[in-house]
C-alpha cells in the first residue's frame, strides 16, 4: 500500500484513475445494457418503441438530436425509415466515432434486437422503407446476368466490376460489397447511406435490386471461381501491373542472375 | 591457386599478367594486370562431381519430359468447366492451373537443364576475342567516295536538272494517292457531334425498368439513368447513340439550385444531365448525393450538379451539358428539346 | 564446277549426314563466312546483360500465343447474344469480338492459358524493355558505335507500347472499351482535323462498327511486322558491334571478354528462352489477368471506377489526370488544351531519355568508340538526369492510379491530384540533386578505397597507445578496376582571337556547351580520380593505414 501511495502523485495518476473511471462506466453499461433487451423480448411494438428511444437517447441524440430532428452534426431522421437504421447501425457505420470525410464501416455495437428497437423507433418518427425481408433479396427467381448488366450500369461507376469499392472526391470513397450482407446491400439501394445516391424502387425495382444482388453474390461471393488464377484484388490493371513487375520480372531476373552467375570453383589444392 | 591446375592453353594470359605486374610495381600500380588465371570447377577435376552434373541435368530434361506427358493427360482427363480449391489462390478454374503448371514445368526444366549443362560441363574458361574499329579504314572509305562520284557522274544526275527536278516531282506526288485512298476510312463529321437522338416530346426512359418515368419516381438523393423513347438494346444503332444520349437524372430542392438556368431548365427540382463527360467522354455517373457533386472515374473531372454542372475539379473543360425537361399531358417527363450543345468531349468546331 | 566436284567427292565418303548437309547449304547460301564470324563469339557473363534476352523471348512468347489466339478470335463487332458457359452473362448483348474472347476464354481447353500467357508476356515484355532501356542508360552503353541500335531499342519500347494497347481494346470489354473512348477524346481534341480523324479512326461517330478490325490489322500484321523487323536490326547490330562489358583486369575497350556462343551461349541463351517461357507460363497458372468476364461487354453509357490502362500507358493517364481543364473559346473554335497538352507532352516525356545520347555526345564532343561500360556513379550527370527522368516518370505513374492510391492509403484523391501536379515539375530536379551528390559521394568512396585500402574491421592499438584500423591495400584487380574510368575535362570556349588578332564570334551554341561541359566534368561535378603519383606518396609514406 505504501507503493500505492508513493506513486499518487506521479504525473501520470490523473491518467490512470481516469481510465479506471472510464473501465467501469463501460462495464458498468455492459452489465446493464443487455437488461433492456431482455426486457425487449416481450415484442410489443411499442415498447420497442420505448426501448429504441432509450436506447436513442443514450448512443443518438447526441448527434442527431433529442427527437431525430438532426443537429449540426446530424441529419434529421425523419422519415429515414427502418431500413436506414438497419443498415447504417447494423454495419457498424453509426453510431459513429470521429468526425471524418465518411464514416466507415466497423464492428457493429448493438445486438440486432436493439437495432429493431431503434428502428422502430425511428421509423415511429416518420414514414421511410422498411427492413427488407428475406423474399425480397434471395436468391430466388433472381436474373444474375440482368443483374450483371444493372450492376454495370448503377453500381460499377463507384463500386468498381466487382464490387471491390473505388475513391470519391475529398477522401470519400465507396466501400468494397466483399462480405457484405445481402439485405444491407438492399438497404443501402433503397435509403442512399451518406453519400451514396438512393436507387428507390420506382426507378430501380424490387426485382432488380434482387437482380443485382444475385450478381454480386455470383462475382464476389464466397465460392465465386477465379477461372484465371489469383484475382489480384480485382483492381484490374494497376495491380497486374505491379504483379508482372515485382513477380514476373523479378523471378526473370533472378533466373538471369543465376544463368550469369560464375559457377563455384573448386576449392585451393 | 597452384600453376600446375592452370591449363595449357592459358599460360600466355597468365605471363602477360605477370609480366604487368612486374612492370606496376615499379611504374603504375593501376596498371590492368590482364585477365586473372583460369580457375577450375569441381566439375572439371573430379569425374564424379562432373557425372553429378551429367545425371541432374539428365534429371531436368526427364521432368519436363514427364510434364509434358502431364500437360496432356491433364488435357484430356479435366473436363474444361472444373473448379478446384488452390489454398492461397482460392477457387480457381483445375484445367488451367494444370496445364499452365505443366507446360511451365516443362519449358522450364528444358531451360534449367540447359544452362546447368552450360554452366557446370562445359568449358568455362573465359576467352579474349578482339574488337576492330566500326568504321572503313581511310582506303576503304576513299575507295567509296570516289565510286560513288564516279557513280553519280555517269547518271549525270546532277548535270541534267530537268529530269532531277521531274523524278523529284513524280516520286514526291505518288503518296498522294495512298493518301486519298483512306479518304472512305469514315463519313466527314459534318454536324453529327451536336445532334443526339433526344427532340422535343421524347420522353424519358428509364434505363433499368425500361419504363418512361414519372416525376413522382423521382426522390430527392436518388440517382436514375435514362434513355430517349425508341433506343432499343437490341437496334444496331443502339451503341452509337446511347454513346451521346446516356442521360443522369437527379432531384435537387428547388432551392438547392445555384444556377439560374439550371432552374429553369429543371421539372420540380429534376434536373437531366448529359451522362458523358465532357473531358474525353466517359460515362461520369459517381453522384455524390449530400454535395451534388458528380465525379468521373477516370479522370476525376468533378461538376457540380447544384450550379449548372460547372467544373469544380480535374481535367474538364466546360460544364456538363443539361438536358431541358418537362411534363407531358400524361404526366410523364419529356424532352422539351436536343442538348443545346454537343455532349461529351470537345472538339476544335465546337466553339 | 570443281568445288561442286571436290563436294560430291567428299560426300560419297564418310563425311556425316550434317556436315553433308551444312556442305549443301554453304554453296547455296555461304553460311560458312557466316558461322566463321560468329559460331565462336564472345558474350560476356552479366545477369543485366540477359534483360534484352528477356524481351526478345518474352516477344518471341507473344508472336506464338498470338498467332495461336488469331485461330479463334473474330475481330468484328456485329452485337450478338451470349450463351456461353459463363453464367453471369448469359443472355447479354455483346460484340463478336467479345465473344469469341469469352469462347476462348471459357470454352476452348487451354485457351484461356494461352490469353493469359500472351497478356502476362506482353506486361513482361514492356517491362523488360523498360529495365534493359534503363540498364543501357545508366551503363552509357548507348555511346558510340550504339547510338543507331539505342534508337532501334527506344522504337521498339514506343512500338510496343502501342502495340499493347491496340492489344487489350480488341477484347471490346467495358475497361478497354472505356481506354478507346478515352483514345478518341484525345484525338478529338487535335486542333483542326481532330474531328476529321476521329471520324476516320471510326469509321464514324464513336464508337461504330469498325474499330476492333482496324486495331486487329494494326495489332497483328502492321506493328508486330514492323517490330520484328526492328528486333531482327537490333541483334544483327548487337553481334555486329559485339557486346559491351564492364571494366577489369584483362578488359580493354579493344576485347570482349567472356563465352563463346557455340556451345556456352547456345546453351544458356537457348535455355533462358525455356526459362523464360516457364516463368510466364506458370504465371499464367497461378494469376489471373485482364478478366472481361468480370468486366462485362462495352457499352458507351457504363464504366467502372479504377479503370486504367496497362501499365505502360499509365503514365499517359497520369498526364491526363493531372492536367488542369483548360480549354480555350474563339471565332467559333475550340482549343482543348486540357487533353491537347498532355497529348503533346506524352510523346514528349519519351522524347526525351530517347535524345539524351546524342546530347551527352554533342556536350563531351567524344568521337570515339566506347565499349567499356560506365559504373553510374562516374557519370553523375547522366545517372542523375536517368533518375530524374525515372521519378517524373513514377509521378506519372502514381497520378495515373490516384484513386487507387487514395483507397489503399487513405488519402484525399483531390490532395494526390495537386501532389502530382507539384512534384512534375519538382520532384525530377529533388530527384536530380540527390542523386548526383550520392554519386559524388560513392566517387569519393572509391578514391578512398584505392588510396587507404578497403577498411577491414580489425582495430590495432599502436606503441603509443593510437587505436587505428587497419586498412588492407587492394588487389592489383581491384585498383585497376576502380581508377579504369575515363574523366572528361570541361570542354572549355576556344580562343575568342586568332592569331592574327582577329576576334572571333562565339557562337550561342558554342556557349552553351562549354556551360553544359563545365556543369557535367567542373570540379564540382566529378571528383578526380586518384592519380599513380597520389597512391605512391600515400602508400609509401610513414602513415601507411
Amino acid at each position: 500500500m505504501k507503493k500505492l501511495s508513493a506513486r499518487r502523485r506521479h504525473p501520470l495518476a490523473a491518467l490512470v484513475v481516469l481510465l479506471l473511471a472510464l473501465a467501469c462506466t463501460g462495464g458498468l453499461y455492459a452489465v446493464f445494457a443487455p437488461a433492456s433487451k431482455a426486457q425487449a423480448d416481450e415484442t410489443a411494438q411499442s415498447l420497442a418503441i420505448d426501448e429504441g428511444k432509450k436506447l436513442f437517447a443514450v448512443g443518438c441524440a447526441s448527434c442527431h438530436g433529442t427527437g431525430g430532428q438532426g443537429s449540426s452534426d446530424g441529419p434529421s431522421l425523419v422519415g429515414v425509415g427502418a431500413a436506414a437504421v438497419d443498415f447504417q447501425v447494423g454495419t457498424g457505420r453509426m453510431p459513429a466515432q470521429q468526425p471524418g470525410a465518411q464514416v466507415p464501416r466497423k464492428k457493429v455495437i448493438y445486438t440486432q434486437a436493439e437495432i429493431d428497437q431503434l428502428a422502430a423507433y425511428i421509423s415511429s418518427l416518420g414514414a421511410g422503407p422498411s427492413i427488407p425481408t428475406e423474399a425480397q433479396y434471395g436468391p430466388d427467381g433472381a436474373d444474375i446476368a440482368k443483374g450483371g448488366e444493372l450492376f454495370r450500369d448503377n453500381c460499377t461507376q463507384c463500386h468498381n466490376f466487382t464490387g471491390k469499392g473505388g475513391a470519391l472526391t475529398h477522401g470519400k470513397f465507396a466501400p468494397s460489397l466483399e462480405g457484405v450482407d445481402p439485405k444491407h446491400i438492399y438497404e443501402a439501394m433503397q435509403t442512399g447511406p451518406q453519400n451514396m445516391p438512393s436507387f428507390p424502387d420506382t426507378t430501380l425495382s424490387e426485382q432488380n435490386k434482387k437482380d443485382i444482388i444475385a450478381y454480386l453474390n455470383a462475382v464476389n461471393g464466397d465460392d465465386t471461381v477465379s477461372p484465371g488464377g489469383l484475382e489480384l484484388g480485382g483492381l484490374g490493371p494497376v495491380s497486374e501491373g505491379l504483379f508482372a513487375w515485382i513477380f514476373g520480372l523479378g523471378a526473370l531476373i533472378a533466373v538471369a542472375v543465376w544463368v550469369a552467375a560464375r559457377t563455384a570453383k573448386a576449392k585451393k589444392s | 591457386m597452384s600453376s600446375q591446375d592452370i591449363p595449357e592453353e592459358n599460360l600466355p594470359a597468365e605471363q602477360g599478367a605477370h609480366g604487368a605486374v612486374g612492370v606496376a610495381d615499379e611504374q603504375n600500380p593501376f596498371a590492368d594486370p590482364g585477365l586473372p588465371p583460369h580457375e577450375h570447377r569441381v566439375q572439371d577435376i573430379d569425374e564424379r562431381a562432373a557425372r553429378r552434373s551429367e545425371r541432374t541435368v539428365a534429371m531436368l530434361f526427364t521432368v519436363s519430359m514427364l510434364s509434358t506427358i502431364g500437360f496432356i493427360a491433364s488435357y484430356v482427363s479435366i473436363p474444361h468447366d472444373k473448379s478446384i480449391f488452390v489454398f492461397p489462390i482460392g477457387h480457381i478454374n483445375a484445367l488451367n492451373f494444370a496445364l499452365g503448371l505443366t507446360l511451365g514445368l516443362a519449358l522450364f526444366a528444358i531451360g534449367a537443364g540447359a544452362v546447368h549443362w552450360a554452366r557446370t560441363l562445359m568449358s568455362d574458361e573465359e576467352i579474349a576475342d578482339e574488337r576492330h574499329p566500326i568504321e572503313a579504314s581511310p582506303e576503304v572509305r576513299a575507295k567509296v567516295h570516289a565510286d560513288f562520284k564516279q557513280g553519280a557522274k555517269e547518271s549525270a544526275l546532277g548535270r541534267r536538272k530537268l529530269i532531277r527536278n521531274t523524278m523529284f516531282g513524280a516520286l514526291a506526288l505518288f503518296p498522294l494517292s495512298g493518301v486519298m485512298l483512306l479518304r472512305d476510312l469514315g463519313p466527314l463529321p459534318g454536324t453529327k457531334l451536336r445532334h443526339t437522338m433526344w427532340s422535343k416530346g421524347k420522353l424519358l426512359v428509364n434505363m433499368n425498368t425500361d419504363q418512361p418515368l414519372r416525376p413522382s419516381d423521382v426522390a430527392v438523393g436518388s440517382l436514375t439513368f435514362a434513355k430517349p423513347e425508341g433506343l432499343e438494346e437490341h437496334s444496331e444503332e443502339f451503341q452509337t447513340e446511347i454513346a451521346k444520349a446516356a442521360l443522369m437524372i437527379v432531384r435537387l430542392q428547388p432551392d438547392n439550385i445555384k444556377d439560374k438556368r439550371e432552374l429553369e431548365w429543371s421539372h420540380e427540382g429534376i434536373v437531366a444531365y448529359s451522362k458523358i463527360c465532357t473531358h474525353v467522354g466517359c460515362p461520369i455517373s459517381l453522384y455524390e448525393q449530400q454535395t451534388h457533386h458528380v465525379l468521373c472515374p477516370c479522370h476525376q473531372s468533378t461538376f457540380d450538379l447544384s450550379d449548372g454542372a460547372r467544373v469544380i475539379f480535374g481535367p474538364a473543360g466546360h460544364a456538363l451539358p443539361q438536358l431541358r425537361i418537362g411534363v407531358n399531358d400524361e404526366g410523364y417527363l419529356e424532352a422539351l428539346g436536343d442538348f443545346e450543345e454537343p455532349v461529351g468531349p470537345a472538339f476544335w468546331e465546337r466553339g | 564446277m570443281s568445288t561442286t566436284e571436290s563436294t560430291e567427292a567428299r560426300s560419297r565418303g564418310k563425311a556425316p549426314a550434317g556436315e553433308r548437309v551444312a556442305d549443301w547449304a554453304d554453296g547455296r547460301l555461304g553460311i560458312y563466312s557466316l558461322a566463321k564470324a560468329n559460331m565462336r563469339k564472345i558474350f560476356p557473363d552479366h545477369w543485366s546483360f540477359m534483360l534484352g534476352e528477356v524481351c526478345l523471348y518474352s516477344f518471341i512468347i507473344i508472336i506464338l500465343t498470338g498467332v495461336y489466339l488469331t485461330l479463334f478470335f473474330h475481330p468484328s463487332m456485329n452485337e450478338v447474344e451470349y450463351h456461353g458457359s459463363y453464367v453471369p452473362l448469359q443472355g447479354q448483348m455483346m460484340s463478336e469480338a467479345f465473344n469469341s474472347t469469352m469462347h476462348i476464354s471459357f470454352d476452348v481447353r487451354g485457351g484461356l492459358l494461352i490469353r493469359q500467357i500472351h497478356h502476362w508476356a506482353a506486361l513482361i515484355f514492356l517491362a523488360g524493355m523498360f529495365v534493359h532501356m534503363m540498364r543501357v542508360f545508366f551503363t552509357g552503353a548507348f555511346r558510340k558505335p550504339r547510338e543507331v541500335n539505342w534508337l532501334f531499342g527506344f522504337l521498339l519500347f514506343v512500338l510496343g507500347m502501342f502495340t499493347g494497347f491496340t492489344g487489350y481494346s480488341l477484347p471490346d470489354d467495358l475497361l478497354s472499351g472505356t481506354g478507346v473512348r478515352f483514345m478518341e477524346g484525345a484525338v478529338l481534341s487535335v486542333p483542326i482535323v481532330g474531328t476529321y480523324l476521329s471520324f476516320f479512326l471510326f469509321g464514324g461517330e464513336f464508337p461504330g462498327g469498325d474499330f476492333v478490325a482496324r486495331f486487329y490489322s494494326i495489332h497483328v500484321l502492321l506493328l508486330p511486322g514492323i517490330m520484328l523487323g526492328l528486333v531482327v536490326g537490333h541483334l544483327i547490330l548487337v553481334f555486329y558491334h559485339k557486346h559491351t562489358q564492364f571494366a577489369g583486369p584483362g578488359k580493354t575497350n579493344n576485347n570482349v571478354v567472356g563465352m563463346p556462343l557455340l556451345p556456352v551461349y547456345m546453351a544458356k541463351a537457348g535455355g533462358f528462352f525455356f526459362l523464360v517461357f516457364g516463368v510466364i507460363a506458370a504465371i499464367a497458372a497461378i494469376a489471373s489477368i485482364n478478366p472481361i468476364w468480370s468486366m462485362g461487354p462495352y457499352r458507351p453509357d457504363q464504366v467502372s471506377t479504377g479503370a486504367q490502362p496497362d501499365w505502360y500507358m499509365g503514365f499517359s493517364e497520369g498526364l491526363i489526370r493531372v492536367m488542369p481543364g483548360w480549354e480555350i473559346n474563339f471565332w467559333g473554335h475550340t482549343l482543348v488544351l486540357g487533353v491537347f497538352i498532355p497529348l503533346m507532352i506524352f510523346p514528349l516525356v519519351l522524347v526525351a531519355i530517347a535524345v539524351y545520347p546524342f546530347i551527352e555526345s554533342w556536350v563531351t564532343g567524344d568521337k570515339r568508340e566506347h565499349h567499356i561500360l560506365d559504373r553510374p556513379r562516374n557519370a553523375p550527370t547522366r545517372t542523375a538526369f536517368g533518375v530524374a527522368w525515372i521519378t517524373w516518370y513514377f509521378v506519372l505513374l502514381v497520378g495515373g492510379g490516384n484513386d487507387l492510391w487514395a483507397t489503399h492509403f487513405h488519402l484525399s484523391i483531390n490532395a494526390i491530384t495537386w501532389f502530382v501536379r507539384v512534384a512534375f515539375f519538382v520532384a525530377p530536379v529533388l530527384a536530380f540533386i540527390v542523386t548526383k551528390r550520392i554519386c559524388l559521394g560513392l566517387q569519393r568512396r572509391d578514391k578512398d578505397k584505392v588510396l587507404h585500402g578497403r577498411e577491414s574491421g580489425i582495430i590495432k592499438r599502436l606503441p603509443h597507445g593510437e587505436f587505428i584500423e587497419v586498412h588492407e591495400p587492394l588487389s592489383q584487380e581491384q585498383l585497376h578496376t576502380l581508377t579504369a574510368h575515363e574523366q572528361y575535362k570541361p570542354a572549355a570556349i576556344g580562343a575568342t582571337v586568332d592569331e592574327n588578332g582577329v576576334e572571333r564570334k562565339v557562337g550561342r551554341s558554342e556557349k552553351l556547351r562549354a556551360k553544359l561541359s563545365e556543369a557535367y566534368y567542373g570540379e564540382e561535378a566529378q571528383i578526380a580520380k586518384p592519380t599513380v603519383e597520389e597512391y605512391k606518396e600515400i602508400t609509401s609514406g610513414h602513415g601507411h593505414h
